[in-house]
């Protein structure tokens, strides 16, 4: 038994000796060395642009710009392709391009024989521009503006949605209680440790690609549409990676990269970017701008809800709609109240572009939802906890829409409970109730529900392969990727369980190339251990049955049962041969030898909903606007855990992006320019160890009946709940509601004098 | 990969005075951690730099004989925060400059590029100043003195001349003996950050009076050098130390700094946490004497 077991990370040792091959590792020979030259308008259009002082330097290579790439316009976002024209993700991104739509837009690039002649470089190009007045705000850029950011919609809005259920007008009318918020949440960056970077080649007419990202079948299929050539004429190997946490779940600059070996005659390539320009011109968290209302019964029975979202894309459309309508989803689960309704958009700005973050849209939709919830309590001078209590789903439910997306297993309440008893919460909700003074002290809390991949929405589509080695341990490749979130390991664990193996004798191989590895769409929706870890049991279950098959053929009997443990095949209960035998007969007898392979590539129709709850208590400096947390805890409802000490790090990870979504993370963009005033790890307040407290862990386990070993989604709700329970423990603390993360010192300064604290 | 286009190492400090006068647009390194991020990001790109590293008169703190505290310029924080001269005599400077960045930039960082950098959030800055530091200055016409107080220009500029060399950062006996002092940062998190604003208060308290005899409050990010608060200092004086003094102390301050506004922190806010932290500091700094 290795699931449920803490079994050390497969690559710990590697990882920690430096020995871990990471790509700018891999880059065996001198190669060239691109950059790109960004725009310094955020809206407009080049009407010249003179390279020829930069094509002049000595060790430029070669300038080439938005007139040089193809006319090509492409998707980026890292989502399964769909065969349905109406569902493909909106392809309005080309290579270079001469219609700037943000400061940092892509104009040109320089390939040089080294760094500091490429920097030189960029330096020497001239660029004249016709500017148009930016706009980063989604409510005015709704209301039209000319041009547009993007021709195709005049009216800025990318996508819109929405849906009732009930009569939700009705319900309010009939309510005795009206609650009302308007929430708003930062654009953020990820900040994973290692910056986006890829190097290029060709070999025998195809372009090979290896960089750093989450989804290198998805990298294949992209470079192939921005090329416009056959997708089989693209490889693309992913190494071991430094953090992606959703920005590298996004096609980036791989296809340009593609691109420019392909204008120094195969050569490669490298194409790595700097902090400010990940910050910039990679992807962020969107913000997002909700109305919320709320209809309640005296007894604090919810009976409507009424959304509406506005989601800040930025000047491209990337990850899109899916963002915001996630949150309008999950608006419709956890609290059972029969009238709901949500309506929400996707607006173009110019802005640096939103995609994948952790979570994807929900610690938005959680942050609004849950202040809004704390705040319907206070109004109702009802305490939060028991508010929720009274209003969560208890025990199974289902999305009305989204088949069959459910709560199997539900421990919401459970998780509450656990929180509460650790943080103390009566004594300290009556404790903290009327202080006076400039230190305060509150309490806080959050709960959320998450879903397991993307199944129905999108296709969950996944693959393993084993090959069953001749001492009897196996070999098991998987399309899905390891990005530090310890996959590798819980693979390993799986294929081990099934197989009745030592983790020792699971060999993962932990590079994907598209080439070799079978096909999965990679590290997203804290989907791998639930789809991929389904392939990887089909995959293990079936190499189990092709050895017991063989090893009857050498066991002469076709009646008896046979079972395979630790290495050994036994017969009703009996030692019969050893698996190591087995598996050399496969190899190497001369008469019936097949190596003993199984594959599998299957989808998943299921999905389970994840559940959990945060609490913090807090002590509030009001004078200096700081926010001290002084104890946290998450309590999570993800099914089995199939390692707790990888799903407790989980945890912490999850929290401590918390922290910062809560407190401190936020780019900020000039509103007059577009430009990122704070894209440095610098002047973007990224939490650091002396800014957290120990943080505090639990778990409720249920086995999910649908995850393939009892396991449900963990990789990205930690990083959901903390930000709305410090928010309301400064609101238990002060009584000031901060309606906008991060609660920073200026912002709380600013609420305090409001309030008249100061 | 850093363009620099001439690196030179000196070994003595004439050497390093005779490079730069030999190479007009050199810079001198000595920690890196602020030359080498401005080359990083473009400012310095193409630079000469003139190494002052291997010189061994710049390193390490003395107490002369008439008990001055000679610390020289190329002494790193983490050392100055851990030297027993420091620790006994002007703890302050120590817990100042242990509060610059992270463990890696204070073990690399040095007390002579945080005051030449000209930077106005400089952590040793304000102690400096409320301690009117003497610095001793070499160039290849020989050695100056010149205070503190006449030496931050502006923004990231101060008064050394191309081929000038800051070596020693003196404190006079009669600038610490019978002061204690306290120094608050204020900053958006609790490291790897530079200063919103920060305050460093030296005072001397009448043990049996408890009359505020002398007081230097100086601020850092206040003003575009170095502020000293000289009006507040005055209007404090002579007081007894009890809450309103430290009430006075917090007003007088919001009238004399003049801080920013920008994207950073609003002017506003700034004048609300000035006077909260020279407030606290001055209460520390109290405390310390009598404690």
């Amino acid at each position: 038994m290795t699931i449920g077991t803490s079994i050390p990370r497969v690559d710990a040792y590697e990882k920690v000796t430096g020995r871990a091959q990471f790509t700018d590792d891999m880059i065996l020979d001198k190669c060239l060395v691109a950059k790109v030259y960004h725009a310094s308008i955020a809206n407009g259009r080049v009407v010249s642009i003179d390279t020829s002082k930069a094509e002049a330097l000595e060790g430029v290579v070669k300038v080439v710009t938005f007139r040089d790439v193809p006319d090509t316009k492409f998707p980026t976002p890292g989502h399964p392709w769909s065969v349905e024209p109406a569902h493909q993700d909106v392809a309005d991104r080309s290579l270079l391009t001469d219609r700037v739509r943000y400061y940092g837009d892509d104009i040109a690039a320089v390939i040089a024989e080294d760094e500091v002649a490429a920097s030189r470089a960029l330096k020497l190009i001239e660029v004249e521009y016709e500017e148009y007045p930016p706009v980063t705000d989604p409510l005015t850029a709704m209301k039209g503006t000319t041009p547009p950011v993007h021709e195709e919609k005049p009216d800025n809005i990318l996508a819109q949605s929405n849906y009732e259920l009930g009569k939700v007008d009705e319900a309010l009318e009939a309510s005795d209680v009206i609650v009302r918020g308007t929430y708003d949440t930062p654009i953020i960056q990820h900040c994973h440790i290692e910056n986006p970077v890829s190097y290029a080649y060709m070999d025998k007419g195809r372009i090979v690609v290896v960089t750093s990202t989450q989804i290198p079948h998805i990298v294949k299929r992209v470079i192939g549409q921005a090329l416009g050539i056959p997708w089989g004429k693209v490889r693309v190997i992913k190494p071991y990676i430094g953090g992606g946490f959703g920005n590298k779940q996004d096609v980036l600059y791989e296809p340009l990269n593609a691109f420019l070996t392909t204008q120094v005659g195969g050569r490669t390539v490298k194409l790595e970017l700097t902090r400010e320009e990940t910050f910039c011109n990679t992807r962020t968290r969107h913000s997002i701008h909700y109305d919320l209302v709320m209809g309640v019964r005296k007894d604090g029975r919810i009976l409507a809800k009424d959304m509406t979202a506005v989601s800040n894309q930025g000047a491209y459309a990337s990850h899109g709609h899916a963002i915001v309508a996630n949150g309008a989803t999950a608006w419709r689960h956890m609290y059972e109240v029969e009238n709901v309704r949500a309506s929400a958009y996707t607006v173009y700005t110019n802005c640096p572009v939103g995609g994948a973050m952790r979570a994807y849209g929900i610690p938005q939709f959680a942050f609004a939802g849950e202040c809004f919830m704390d705040d319907a309590a206070y109004k109702l001078q009802m305490d939060p906890l028991e508010f929720r209590k009274m209003n969560v789903y208890k025990g199974f439910f289902a999305d009305p829409f989204l088949t069959p997306i459910a709560a199997n297993t539900n421990h919401v309440v459970d998780c509450m409970e656990k929180g509460a008893n650790y943080i103390h919460w009566k004594e300290k909700r009556a404790a903290y109730a009327r202080q006076t003074g400039p230190i305060r002290r509150g309490v806080g809390m959050a709960i959320f529900s998450y879903k397991t991949g993307v199944w129905p929405i999108s296709l969950e589509i996944s693959g393993a392969r084993l090959v069953l080695n001749q001492d009897g341990s196996v070999q098991l490749m998987v399309g899905a990727t390891e990005i530090g979130q310890g996959a590798d390991t819980v693979f390993t664990q799986m294929a081990a369980e099934t197989l009745g193996l030592d983790p020792a004798d699971v060999h993962i191989q932990t590079n994907q190339d598209t080439d070799v590895t079978p096909f999965d769409t990679g590290a997203y929706a804290s989907r791998q251990s639930y789809v991929t870890g389904n392939a990887v049991k089909q995959c293990a279950l079936q190499l189990k049955e092709k050895i017991l098959a063989y090893a009857r053929t050498l066991l002469n009997d076709t009646d008896r049962e046979l079972t395979l443990d630790r290495k050994m095949i036994y017969m009703d209960g009996e030692e019969a041969i050893s698996l190591e035998e087995v598996a050399m007969e496969s190899y190497y007898s001369l008469t019936n030898s097949s190596a003993i392979t199984a594959e599998v590539s299957l989808q998943t129709k299921d999905n389970a909903l994840s559940f959990g709850a945060c609490f913090v208590e807090v002590e509030v400096d009001m004078k200096l606007g700081k926010v001290k947390v002084l104890d946290i805890i998450q309590v999570h409802d993800s099914g089995t855990l199939l390692n707790p000490q990888l799903a407790t790090m989980q945890v912490h990870g999850g929290i401590s992006m918390g922290l910062g979504y809560g407190l401190s993370e936020q780019m900020l963009i000039d509103p007059k320019t577009g430009r990122v005033l704070n894209g440095t790890l610098l002047d973007y307040k990224l939490q650091t160890a002396l800014d957290a407290p120990d943080l505090a862990v639990e778990f409720v386990e249920e086995p999910d009946p649908t995850g393939p070993y009892g396991n449900k989604a963990l990789g990205e709700p930690p990083a959901i709940p903390t930000a709305p329970a410090i928010r309301n423990a400064v609101l238990h603390a002060t009584g000031v509601a901060v309606n906008a993360n991060p609660l920073t010192p200026q912002k709380l300064i600013d609420a305090f004098d409001q309030a008249g604290l100061l | 990969m850093y363009d620099i286009t001439g690196y030179y190492e000196a070994n003595t400090i004439d050497e390093a005075a005779a490079l730069l006068a030999e190479h007009p647009g050199a810079r001198i390194i000595c920690g890196g951690s602020d030359v080498l991020i401005k080359t990083r990001e473009g400012k310095m790109a193409g630079c000469e730099l003139v190494s002052i590293r291997k010189i061994p008169e710049l390193y390490g703190v003395v107490l002369t004989e008439d008990k001055d505290i000679r610390i020289g310029a190329a002494t790193t924080f983490s050392h100055i925060t851990g030297d027993p001269v420091i620790q006994k005599y002007i703890p302050v400077l120590g817990e100042a400059v242990d509060q610059v960045g992270g463990p890696q930039v204070r073990n690399i960082g040095t007390i002579g590029g945080n005051l030449c950098n000209g930077a106005v959030s400089a952590d040793s800055a304000p102690t400096a100043c409320s301690l009117e530091v003497l610095l001793e200055i070499a160039s290849p016409r020989g050695m100056r003195t010149a205070s503190i107080q006449d030496f931050y220009l502006g923004p990231g500029r101060v008064d050394l001349k191309q081929d000038e060399i800051l070596t020693h950062i003196v404190v006079p006996r009669s600038h610490y003996e019978g002061y204690s002092g306290y120094y608050i940062k204020y900053s958006m998190r609790n490291a790897m950050d530079i200063a919103t604003l920060s305050c460093s208060v030296l005072c001397r308290v009448e043990p049996m009076t408890r009359v505020l005899e002398d007081v230097k409050i100086t601020f850092g990010v206040a003003a575009p050098v170095p502020l000293r608060c000289r009006a507040a200092e005055e209007k404090l004086k002579g007081r007894v130390v009890g809450e309103d003094l430290y009430q006075l102390a917090e007003d007088a301050v919001r009238e004399e700094i003049n801080p920013r506004d920008s994207w950073r922190a609003s002017k506003k806010f700034r004048l609300q946490i000035g006077g909260e932290i020279a407030r606290r500091a001055l209460e520390k700094a109290v405390k310390r004497q009598e404690g």
